[in-house]
């Protein structure tokens, strides 16, 4: 990564200042964004009102297991549903300054894999198998920036360097299915940060691959992030990846944050049941492994049978009446710490003890 | 950590659950088929035209084979309804026989292709060696054109009603052979065999009460198709003379016969015309409705499964 | 759980254990192979009774391939499988599927490793109806009293697999495993597929599970937290070889092997802040097509020689019951 031309270090240095004025206000605004499915059984609400701002240069963790619209929530902020059937948006989604929802589905395809770009999980899938790696890269530029083919080229190339491709010269003539999944999830991270976007959706990036090859793309979007100052939502299942990257985190279950917080407290003081279940739950490296793992009994409902209350009362070893009839709203539980439960106080001092299925 | 379940009242408890999905699921069965309509009018324009074929020939006063030549070329008439032929035979009466004759060649060569395109194809599928000669015979007869095949047949073995059957199933058998080897060459690779394997299961086993079940479904739908066409092929081939000889009648013959005199008798042509195109578009009809019934995504879709979920405590 | 060294008896033995997949080039197999791919090779290691031991590797390290070898589902190329006297690789298919009673497998992808068209009763009883174990009411109980084993419902029996969730279905999947009451079960990515809450049902199930029924596991995983937390030893898997071997402790205590050590460093760590200073590992596992010389992971080793590209490395017992193949170690 050390070897980028200096050519490509002053567009650099351009972009940063650029994002650097806009400091002022918040890199992406997500105010009470609802995203409902029509279903022969009715609506389905994936993602339940969910707001949040995000200033440039943040990495932002969304945690939860499958099933709880984390990766809903991400492909409605780009609205890439748009061309799923029989889905609706609620809320507002600004980026720097704009609404997104209520653009024209032309003005918002200028947005897409421009100022704002996506990483998926599966990188195979996510590359047409019949173009060269290289035009794959260069079509967001020539779309986008209007840049003529050769131009793209050479762009593409610096670009296949910044993210580490050894002998990239002569990767940008190859196909996907000749490189290597870490290769490939490369390929695909050039590919969104073609055109310098201001936000980088990640979502589970390094799922598919082996943990040393995880390590090394996860220090490259670290450090791309640090010097081009773009934003980077980062969805995974993985705490301990979100506790090596991510400033902050969310937490989600059934299609709500349930909590956010700096990623310090979230290991150091977790207030929510579901948030310190699903961390003791993890076999840890420095943990007793002689002892019983946490369990957080019973499994996601699924989307169409969300419960009434707190959308975590069927698994909460806390839950009473309360719960299960009356919704808790986000309070503010410390200074960027905050939650939805009724009873963080009295569990966190002990004064609650867990009813149902705690050890 | 396990509670005594030998006891006969919780067994009685677990069969009586067990009898009442069963009986769910045959009504979830039913309430499908209910709004599956070219399934239900396939079978249906099929199984009238089968009773047709069996009981109308009982019913018919005429022999379908009596010449009267004072009769020729009669039309349509209370005495005759669908006229007469150039040898003054009830039309009606020979279309009849015919539908016994062409949908009876049909049902056979389904039957046959089917179940030696089964046994090729999954042994196809499953031992490596043999797929390679058996698809090479499959492609070779699969590279004729199955009418022109069928006629070469037809000329080396002679004209007979069974030697008809035989060569269609010459014909039709290497594409259903293909259609069940290339379903169980994806089934083959499922994890879920490899864990029977794993079990001990004998390759039969696996063959037989894994493979093949799961091949069925398109088995069953090809095997509508291929009825279509064993009965169009009869005719082809009979009206090409290549087929059953000449006095016995099937809608081939009856055509064949009709080319003659087209200006003169519409009849002779229309309505062993209109019996060939029912049979077939109901098959096609049937074919069509099957695959819908048969497609587990359906299934899992359906209102009926919720409804069985939810029953089950 | 830990098993005292005096009180181990080897169950299955595992010798120079190859499997080499033929790659065959444009004509088919009609001029032989044209190269292979090295899978696995020369790996040896030993089950105790009732222990686990943790197989781990990353992707194409050949540790799904080592255990479909050992159970026999794929043909072994050469090497022994010694158990109860008799060499696995060498029995007469009969025999063998006789032995599969003893033998069992759990898999990685709890959705497909099911027949879908099949009642969850009749999957289950299938393997008793395959070794003629008793009579159909028997079998029926049998199932029920496994369902139960796994922490499901008996009402579970008529229903398809389907309509279960993952975890469930992966409970499933054991419980065909053990309704042979088989002695030594391979797992092979068990709970890969499940969210972290799930995983950690099925882990101390399986836990329990191994102390009530006597078994004796293969875990087979690329994950590390996990089976550290399940394993009594691990054997670590690179390019088709096993490069250390030691107690889940004494390796996590102190790893021998640079692989090993890469690979602990590369795991994300809860309670760290920020990105910490760590081993990255340059470039990818080599094409199992042709392995490097020496030693096949001098092309990634940060502390290769030249002796390590010429000589393979032995391996030895660096430490008590820590066996190493490192020149350096």
């Amino acid at each position: 990564m050390s070897q980028m031309s200096p050519a490509s270090e002053k567009s650099r240095t351009s972009q940063m200042s650029r994002s650097g004025q806009k400091d002022r206000t918040a890199l992406l605004d997500v105010r009470g964004l609802t995203t409902r499915f029509a279903t022969e059984r009715g609506p389905v609400t994936a993602v339940d009102g969910i707001s949040f701002a995000m200033e440039p240069g943040e990495i932002i963790g969304i945690v939860g297991e499958s099933g709880c619209g984390k990766s809903v929530m991400s492909q409605s902020i780009i609205r890439l549903l748009d061309y799923t059937d029989h889905v609706s948006y609620e809320g507002e989604v600004w980026l720097s300054g704009e609404e997104l929802l209520r653009l024209s589905p032309s003005r918002m395809r200028k947005v897409r894999g421009n100022r704002v770009s996506m990483v998926f999980q599966d990188p195979l899938t996510s590359l047409d198998p019949l173009y060269p790696i290289g035009d794959q890269i260069a079509e967001s530029l020539r779309q986008h920036r209007r840049l003529s083919r050769k131009e793209a080229q050479a762009r593409a190339l610096e670009l296949l360097r910044m993210t580490g491709i050894p002998s990239p010269e002569q990767r940008i003539k190859e196909y996907p299915h000749q490189l290597s999944g870490g290769m490939q999830q490369r390929v695909m991270i050039a590919i969104a940060l073609a055109c310098e976007p201001q936000l980088l959706i990640a979502d589970e990036p390094t799922t598919a691959l082996d943990v040393t090859i995880q390590a090394q793309i996860l220090e490259l979007i670290v450090e791309l992030n640090r010097r081009l100052g773009m934003g980077v939502l980062f969805i995974t299942h993985d705490l301990g990846v979100v506790s090596e990257i991510c400033t902050s985190v969310k937490v989600m279950y059934l299609g709500q944050i349930v909590e956010e917080m700096t990623t310090a407290r979230l290991f150091a003081n977790p207030l929510h049941p579901y948030t310190q279940g699903l961390i003791r739950s993890i076999p840890r490296l420095d943990g007793d492994r002689r002892r019983k793992l946490h369990v957080i009994e019973g499994t996601v409902p699924s989307l169409a049978d969300r419960p009434e209350g707190c959308k975590f009362v069927t698994r909460c070893p806390y839950a009473d009446a309360k719960c299960r009839s009356e919704e808790p709203p986000l309070e503010t539980a410390e200074e960027g710490h905050r939650l939805k439960c009724w009873y963080y106080r009295e569990i966190r001092s002990g004064a609650r003890e867990a009813t149902q299925y705690g050890e | 950590m396990v509670e005594n379940i030998h006891d006969q009242s919780q067994l009685d408890r677990l069969g009586q659950l067990g009898r009442k999905l069963r009986r769910e699921q045959r009504l979830l069965s039913c309430f499908r088929l209910r709004t599956n309509y070219d399934l239900l009018i396939g079978a249906a324009v099929l199984g009238a035209l089968i009773v047709l074929a069996f009981i109308g020939p009982l019913l018919s006063p005429y022999d379908p084979l009596e010449m009267k030549v004072l009769d020729r070329l009669k039309p349509p008439s209370a005495a005759h309804w669908l006229g007469t032929d150039e040898f003054g035979r009830d039309l009606l009466t020979r279309v009849l026989h015919g539908a016994r004759l062409s949908l009876g060649i049909g049902i056979t060569v389904t039957l046959l292709t089917s179940l030696l395109g089964l046994i090729i194809g999954v042994y196809a599928a499953f031992y490596k060696p043999l797929d390679h000669i058996l698809m090479r015979i499959c492609d070779g007869l699969i590279a004729f054109p199955g009418i022109l095949l069928a006629i070469a047949l037809m000329a080396t073995l002679g004209a007979s009603a069974s030697n008809v059957i035989i060569a269609l199933t010459i014909v039709f058998t290497p594409s259903i052979a293909r259609t069940i080897r290339s379903t169980a060459l994806v089934v083959r690779e499922q994890p879920y065999i490899e864990a029977i394997r794993a079990q001990g299961a004998t390759n039969a086993r696996i063959i037989w009460l894994h493979i093949a079940p799961n091949a069925l479904s398109p088995l069953l739908v090809q095997a509508a198709f291929v009825f279509a066409e064993a009965i169009l092929s009869e005719a082809a081939l009979s009206f090409l003379g290549a087929g059953i000889p000449a006095p016995a009648p099937s809608w081939g013959n009856i055509l064949q016969a009709s080319k003659s005199v087209i200006s003169k008798a519409w009849w002779m042509v229309t309505f062993p015309g209109i019996a060939l195109v029912l049979s077939v578009l109901s098959l096609n009809m049937l074919g069509d409705g099957l695959r819908d019934f048969l497609d587990p995504r359906s299934k899992r879709k359906g209102k009926g499964s919720r409804r069985v979920r939810r029953v089950a405590p | 759980m830990a098993n005292e060294p005096e009180a181990r008896k080897p169950l299955l033995e595992v010798k120079a254990l190859s499997k080499k997949f033929p790659v065959y080039g444009s004509f088919g197999r009609l001029f032989g192979a044209k190269q292979y791919v090295h899978a696995v090779t020369d790996v040896s290691f030993t089950l105790y009774e009732g222990e686990t031991y943790g197989l781990v590797g990353e992707s194409g390290s050949g540790k799904s391939t080592t255990g479909r070898t050992i159970l026999g589902l794929t043909p072994v190329t050469s090497g022994e499988v010694r158990y109860r006297g008799q060499d696995l690789a060498k029995l007469p298919p009969k025999q063998l599927r006789k032995l599969r009673r003893e033998l069992q497998m759990v898999f990685q992808d709890p959705y497909s490793s099911l027949n879908p068209r099949k009642r969850i009763g009749r999957i289950l009883e299938e393997a008793l109806v395959i070794h003629r174990i008793d009579d159909r009411q028997r079998r029926q109980q049998a199932v029920f009293r496994i369902l139960q084993i796994v922490g499901l419902q008996p009402e579970h029996y008529f229903r398809y697999p389907h309509e279960f969730s993952g975890g469930q279905r992966q409970r499933l999947g054991l419980a065909r495993a053990l309704i042979l009451q088989p002695r030594i079960v391979v797992c092979d990515e068990p709970v890969s597929a499940l969210d972290v809450s799930i995983q950690s049902q099925i882990l101390n199930m399986l836990r329990e599970l191994q102390g009530e029924l006597g078994l004796t596991l293969l875990f087979i995983t690329h994950d590390i937290s996990v089976v550290r937390y399940i394993s009594d030893r691990i054997g670590i898997m690179y390019l088709g070889r096993i490069v250390e071997e030691a107690p889940t402790d004494a390796l996590f205590a102190n790893p021998q092997h640079p692989y090993t050590k890469a690979l602990f460093s590369a795991v994300p760590r809860i309670s760290e802040r920020g990105l910490k200073e760590r081993t990255v590992l340059k470039g990818e596992i080599p094409s199992p097509l042709s392995p490097p010389s020496g030693c096949v992971f001098h092309t990634r080793c940060p502390l290769a020689t030249d002796r390590c590209r010429s000589e393979a490395p032995a391996w030895r017992e660096t430490k008590p019951q820590h066996h190493t193949a490192c020149h350096y170690a």
